[in-house]
């Protein structure tokens, strides 16, 4: 909110004035009444480990989050940019595979764990494999914005992008008076458009279903909701059988054939004759069905390999080799903890880096030095010298903070940003995203399931922003 | 539509009917028990809740003594009771949960707050105070869950699971509801025209009509003194009376006829031996039978119903 020199940006002017004139009992109290709504329409998650089967709710902070459409275009650029070189990387790596030819990426990256060699060679509609990605996105100044990393495998979050914002338009109607905030609600639409556009060539009026493992999945209340605003089927394993090359579920008239499968279950668990066989999630054979070109899965199989914290660091050089332009985001630097070199650095210096496990996500198995203890950090250090592949390690950035209601009144907290972005017939991102907030004072860990809250993102449709016409150009796609 | 679906849609209207029945039954047991008579002991007018639920055994083990607040408990909010209110509640959320996508969002809003209250209320604890308002309480939530769905819901098949499930539901409990206030009254031997003039039957048979809802209307068709074998016939024959086995079976055989389209299915044809029996059925000719003999034919047919449902359209076999 504020510029280093502690000045309110203009941006926050007319929020800073609202906030100035609302008591902190007001605040508390819708913050109360959106707990009340959210319990009630049921928007939990469940948590896994301790409690397990537990709903929670994520905790909502009232106060918005607010990007001028000059910077929400920059960063919309970015990850456009960013996921467009990302699906030709997937296609490249699982046909001709110019670029480790081209000595950018090395040929280790095919024993990655993420890498699928049953898609080795398989076409794809649209050659689209990650139809959905999820970027997270930090800022640390003015201008300065970085890639933490790219989600595209089965990202999720997006459910809050728009619960949020119907919050929001509910308790604070005089706010979107105010501000002129770019619209966001169409998101379902334009997913539901590309699913149906990846269909196999020659499918007329394709039927999309949304796959789940199941009620008892963490973000269970985020599959339900998409399928109901995108009056699709909500499907689980158990509905979906194979038969003659084709993918069915059972319904009250009998089979009927499904074509395009949003899944949101990991590639382990969607089919037990491909990958674990101990999988009771998935469907015994759609792999098979899935690499004739039977029915197309969204995201498409083996993503894992390009979201991976160690492919990540060569996103910048895969936008120059494919796309030929400059990367508008820029990466975290990063330290391979297999190379030697980095590794020494890393071990020296781990009171002040973020550690991660290269294939970890959520928050797990991660060490954040500045805040750990002695015991932590030697414990940590103990496990990267069993197997320094499996991290990455880097410097601690110094989050951009956004105002937050917590119980002593209104207070700087650190936030990300998890923009959406949707390839299908075009690549585009509705003006917003989910906006996350470690709620405890100097906490750097904004995970969900790690306690961290959400804030509605609002992305300013001001008219010297000319963002007008660049939402409406974006809903018709 | 997909049959998981169409199941949890079937089973979350069953569970909630069947809760409401249990409330119904709980409230004119405990208002009963008010009623100073010497027809029949305190264990016997307790044990009527159970016998519905054929759990005799189960509570013996676990309560042992029927007495109101044992059987209060048993039946209204203990967990490891499968027929509790508590559980038949509980079942149904988890239902509602898992196809949330397949109703409107005010149903779902609707089982999810019943839900949550129903939590609070546990933590709360159920005073002897508090067995009227509760029952009261899942009465009227389940009325209200049943006016949404019909006030809300798309008219699509998961709409036609829903009311099937209901009726089969209600069409069970009020034929388990008779059969034991019977037995209860006049052992397993009654016939269903026993001569019923004592103040005493009186109380019996009026409680019995007031937890269907049917006090008022008994008195509106028959403008006499209450009356066991009325009584049967408004409960079995009645297509005017809401909570009847006919009108249980008026609503599920036309839905039926939608669902099986010209499939010609073996439900159609069980549904339609039902519905016949209780169209076309005398009251003396039950009475001959024996009403006991009836009513345990007429569940175990309207479970038969009941299990090919099940077999036809929710547990769909892959080919």
């Amino acid at each position: 909110m504020r510029a280093p020199d502690g000045k309110v940006r203009p941006l926050y002017n007319a929020l800073d004035q609202w906030l100035a004139n609302v008591s902190h009992s007001q605040l508390t109290q819708k913050a109360r009444e959106a707990e009340l709504l959210f319990r009630r329409v049921g928007i939990t998650f469940n948590v896994y480990g301790e409690d397990a089967g537990a709903e929670r709710l994520i905790p909502f902070d009232v106060i918005p989050r607010i990007l001028a459409a000059s910077e929400w275009q920059r960063l919309s650029d970015g990850a456009i940019q960013r996921v467009r070189a990302l699906n030709m990387f997937l296609h490249d790596l699982y046909h001709g595979q110019e670029i480790i030819k081209a000595g950018v990426v090395p040929s280790s990256i095919l024993t990655n764990n993420g890498y699928r060699p049953e898609m080795q060679g398989v076409d794809v509609p649209g050659n689209i494999y990650a139809h959905i990605a999820g970027i997270d996105i930090v800022r640390t100044g003015e201008n300065q914005f970085y890639v933490l990393e790219d989600n595209l495998r089965t990202p999720s979050g997006v459910s809050y992008m728009l619960e949020d914002r119907k919050m929001m338009m509910r308790l604070f109607p005089d706010l979107f008076r105010r501000y002129s905030v770019a619209p966001v609600e169409h998101y379902p639409q334009v997913l539901l458009n590309n699913l149906r556009a990846v269909a196999q060539p020659g499918v007329q009026d394709p039927t999309v279903v949304l796959m789940t493992p199941g009620a008892y999945n963490s973000a269970y209340f985020e599959h339900a909701f998409l399928a109901q605003q995108m009056g699709i089927e909500l499907v689980e394993g158990q509905d979906l059988f194979v038969r003659d090359n084709a993918v069915f579920m059972r319904t009250t008239e009998g089979p009927k054939r499904v074509d395009v499968i949003y899944r949101r279950i990991d590639d382990d668990f969607i089919d037990p004759l491909a990958f674990r066989a101990d999988s009771m999630l998935g469907v015994p054979g759609l792999v098979s069905v899935y690499r004739n070109g039977g029915v197309t899965l969204a995201n498409a199989i083996g993503t894992g390999v390009a979201d991976d914290k160690a492919t990540y660091t060569y996103v910048p050089e895969m936008v120059r080799f494919y796309l030929g332009e400059e990367p508008i985001l820029s990466n975290v630097p990063t330290y391979k903890l297999e190379l030697e070199d980095d590794c020494k650095y890393v071990l020296e210096h781990l009171a002040e880096l973020v550690v991660k496990e290269v294939q970890g996500s959520g928050g797990y198995g991660m060490l954040v030095g500045p805040s750990s203890t002695k015991e932590q950090i030697e414990d940590f250090r103990k496990r990267i010298k069993a197997n320094p592949g499996n991290y990455i390690a880097q410097p601690t950035l110094a989050l951009s903070t956004c105002p937050t209601l917590v119980e002593q009144g209104i207070a700087p907290r650190h936030v990300d940003l998890r923009p959406f972005v949707l390839s299908g017939k075009t690549v585009t991102l509705v003006p917003g995203a989910l906006c996350r907030v470690a709620l405890s004072d100097g906490s750097l860990v904004v995970n969900s399931s790690q306690g961290g809250g959400t804030k509605d993102t609002w992305v300013l449709n001001e008219f010297q922003y000319g963002m007008q016409s660049e939402s409406q150009e974006q809903s018709t796609c | 539509m997909l049959s998981r679906t169409a199941d949890h849609l079937y089973w979350m209207a069953r569970y909630i009917e069947r809760a409401e029945n249990m409330a119904r039954v709980l409230d004119v047991t405990y208002r009963m028990s008010l009623v100073p008579h010497a027809a029949h002991s305190e264990e016997d007018l307790w044990m009527l809740p159970v016998r519905i639920v054929d759990d005799v055994e189960g509570f013996e083990r676990d309560y042992g003594a029927y007495n109101a607040t044992n059987v209060m408990r048993y039946m209204a909010l203990d967990e490891r009771n499968a027929s509790s209110i508590f559980e038949s509640l509980a079942s149904a959320r988890e239902n509602a949960r898992s196809v949330r996508v397949a109703m409107s969002s005010e149903m779902w809003e609707s089982v999810n707050s019943l839900w949550l209250e129903l939590q609070q209320r546990v933590r709360n604890g159920l005073n002897e105070g508090d067995y009227s308002e509760f029952c009261e309480w899942v009465k009227s939530r389940s009325h209200l869950f049943r006016g949404v769905t019909v006030g809300t819901m798309l008219r699509d098949d998961g709409y036609m699971f829903v009311r099937l499930g209901t009726f089969i539901e209600r069409a069970d409990n009020t034929a388990r509801l008779l059969d034991a206030k019977y037995q209860q009254l006049y052992g397993p031997k009654s016939g269903g025209d026993e001569e019923s003039d004592s103040s005493g039957d009186y109380y019996e048979w009026s409680s019995l009509l007031r937890s269907v809802s049917a006090m008022e209307a008994y008195q509106k068709v028959f403008r006499d003194t209450i009356d066991a074998g009325k009584v049967a016939e408004l409960l079995i024959l009645r297509d005017d009376m809401p909570r009847s086995l006919h009108t249980c079976l008026d609503e599920i055989t036309p839905i039926l006829e939608k669902i099986c389209a010209d499939r010609g299915m073996e439900c159609m044809r069980q549904a339609g031996e039902l519905h016949a029996k209780l169209h076309f059925g005398r009251m003396n000719v039950i009475a001959d039978t024996g009403l006991h003999e009836f009513l345990q034919d007429f569940i175990l047919l309207n479970n038969n119903l009941g299990v090919e449902i099940q077999k036809t359209f929710l547990n769909a076999p892959i080919r």
